[in-house]
């Protein structure tokens, strides 16, 4: 479904993404991991079109969407959950959910799907006048992955959705990222917490400053030595 | 006291005029993060759109109005693709320099076609007035304010309930995160100064048609003292820049009321000091709080 090949990425003179290569298949959870600067955010950021590719190609659905603007990527349903969760403080909740659907006229439908939105976070119903800016983190991230799920994604990327939450609200996020891959959502999921990545990930890459360095299934990477040291806290 | 009301309807006059320029000065900062100091001289030239559309064309008040406000809305969408978008990526001080020659290049490209000298409007509203106890109130003024309070709830409407208007904010807050909504960010930039133009264009009209001349250099002060008003009622709020145009107005019309009319402009920048020093955010400027 999403092809990258030999992708480059700069910052000015700083190469950030060095010839990478990944592929997601319909319908899988794939995910991302690696350290701190490694480039998974800047992975994300140029498949939805907000950073320029230097040399390399990005397939979605057979088409070359390398040069294509980020509007039109969002048109072809592929949405991001980016990295700080960057909901619109001073809207409502239910503004944030309805810039979502921002390229969509089907009113009727987009009504079902802000109650969908609702039923999979219930506090977000709760909360649809208030000041996105005014919720806290969890719900925050609620909101974030609702608004992206308002434009129907095919894909749906995600940048460490548990960021800064509570660890029973960690395993809350990813039932619900599991959740929404069982409805025919596939998934790229981009995280530091490797092993509940794993844990629900169908196959995993991993990236060390800028360059794809292991892939595998969720299972073999789990049990790599080298994984277990590095992102498992393992071997000590 | 009859001193005072007076004064008050000829301070809410020429502060809705203000409050209109104002708002072109906020929203184009809210959105881009740019004084646009062009933005005086945007309203200069819908003066004199109006004037020809009421001199040459023999158009009523209403048909110029709005012919100027879509000619101005044209050349505030031209300003920012010649000078401004091509800077988009500059350090600020490059784009405000930009901006100051543009305003420049504005007043001096008037004069070189219109001339330098004053013009006058024909009478397109008529000037009668009527008493309200001892305070005289004048159509014109009626008019100038009633223009401006509907073009504001216009204003107010398009950008809380219209698509085009969440996206003017979803970009003013975040242009990333607007674009992953699919929102196209340099259409709302050119959509923020069309509209900021536009306004700014009425405003010229209703003052070539109050205080009767217009010239080419008419943009400056007003300009500076809209931005004043943006500055006061907080830079980025669109409430703040209808507050503070109206204060503005009023204060500059008491000062020169009470006091000396020397020394109203004057007033109005110690007022930009003042609000500087003690509040710098403005009025009703906004210190958001992120939560990581
Ligand atoms: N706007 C930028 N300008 C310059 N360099 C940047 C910019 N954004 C990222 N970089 C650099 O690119 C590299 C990759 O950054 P990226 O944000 O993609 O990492 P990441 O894997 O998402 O890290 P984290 O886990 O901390 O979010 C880093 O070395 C970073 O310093
Ligand atoms: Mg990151």
């Amino acid at each position: 479904m999403l092809q990258i090949k030999n992708l480059n990425v700069h910052y000015g003179v700083i190469q950030a993404l060095k010839d990478v290569s990944l592929t997601i298949n319909e319908g899988e959870i794939v995910t991302l991991i690696g350290a701190n600067g490694a480039g998974k955010t800047t992975t994300l950021r140029t498949i939805s079109g907000l950073n320029k590719a230097t040399s390399g190609q990005i397939f979605f659905e057979g088409a070359d969407i390398t040069n294509m603007p980020a509007t039109q990527r969002v048109k072809m349903h592929i949405s991001q959950v980016p990295e700080g969760r960057r909901i619109f403080p001073e809207m409502s909740v239910l503004e944030n959910l309805e810039l979502g659907a921002y390229l969509r006229n089907d009113k009727a439908e987009i009504k079902k799907d802000i109650q969908n939105v609702y039923g999979l976070f219930p506090i977000l119903g709760n909360r649809k006048k208030q000041l996105a800016g005014t919720l806290s983190g969890g719900e925050q991230q609620m909101l974030a992955m609702g608004r992206a799920l308002m434009s129907r994604p095919k894909i749906l990327l995600l940048d460490e959705p548990s960021m800064g939450l509570a660890p029973l609200l960690v395993r809350e996020i990813f039932d619900i990222i599991k959740n929404i891959n069982s409805t025919g959502t596939t998934v790229l999921l981009v995280e530091q917490n490797a092993r509940m990545a794993l844990s629900i990930a169908h196959r995993a890459y991993v990236i060390e400053t800028g360059s794809i360095v292991m892939s595998g299934t969720g299972e073999e990477l789990s049990k790599s030595d080298d994984i277990q040291k590095a992102y498992l806290g393992g071997g000590e | 006291m009859e001193q005072f009301l007076q004064q008050m309807v000829n301070g809410i006059s020429l502060g809705s005029i203000y409050a209109l320029i104002a708002l072109g000065y906020t929203m184009v900062y809210g959105i881009i993060k740019l004084i646009n100091f062009a933005h005086g001289d945007v309203y200069m030239i819908g003066a004199y759109i109006g004037f020809a559309a009421t001199t040459f064309a023999k158009l009523g008040f209403f048909p110029a109005l709005i012919i100027a406000m879509l000619a101005s809305a044209a050349l505030g969408i031209l300003i920012e693709k010649v000078a401004y978008k091509p800077l988009r990526n500059s350090t600020k001080i490059a784009v405000l320099i930009t901006a100051i020659g543009m305003s420049f290049l504005l007043e001096y490209v008037m004069m070189f076609f219109v001339g330098a000298e004053v013009r006058s409007y024909p009478k397109v509203l008529s000037d009668a007035s009527f008493n309200l106890g001892n305070v005289v109130i004048n159509m014109q003024q009626i008019y100038i304010v009633v223009t401006a309070i509907v073009l504001m709830i216009i204003l107010q409407y398009i950008i809380n309930k219209t698509k085009i208007g969440k996206a003017m904010r979803a970009v003013s807050a975040d242009k990333d995160a607007a674009q992953l909504m699919g929102i196209q960010v340099d259409t709302t930039i050119s959509f923020t100064f069309a509209i900021g133009s536009a306004l700014a264009g009425a405003g010229g009209v209703l003052v070539g048609i109050y205080y009767n001349s217009i010239d080419p250099l008419m943009g400056m002060m007003p300009g500076l003292k809209a931005f004043v008003a943006a500055v006061f009622g907080g830079i980025g709020s669109i409430p703040g820049a209808m507050i503070g145009g109206l204060s503005i107005g009023i204060m500059e019309t008491l000062v020169s009321g009470y006091g000396n009319s020397m020394y109203r402009d004057a007033f109005v920048f110690a007022i930009l000091i003042v609000i500087l020093i003690i509040k710098p955010a403005g009025i009703l400027g906004k210190n958001t709080k992120e939560k990581v």
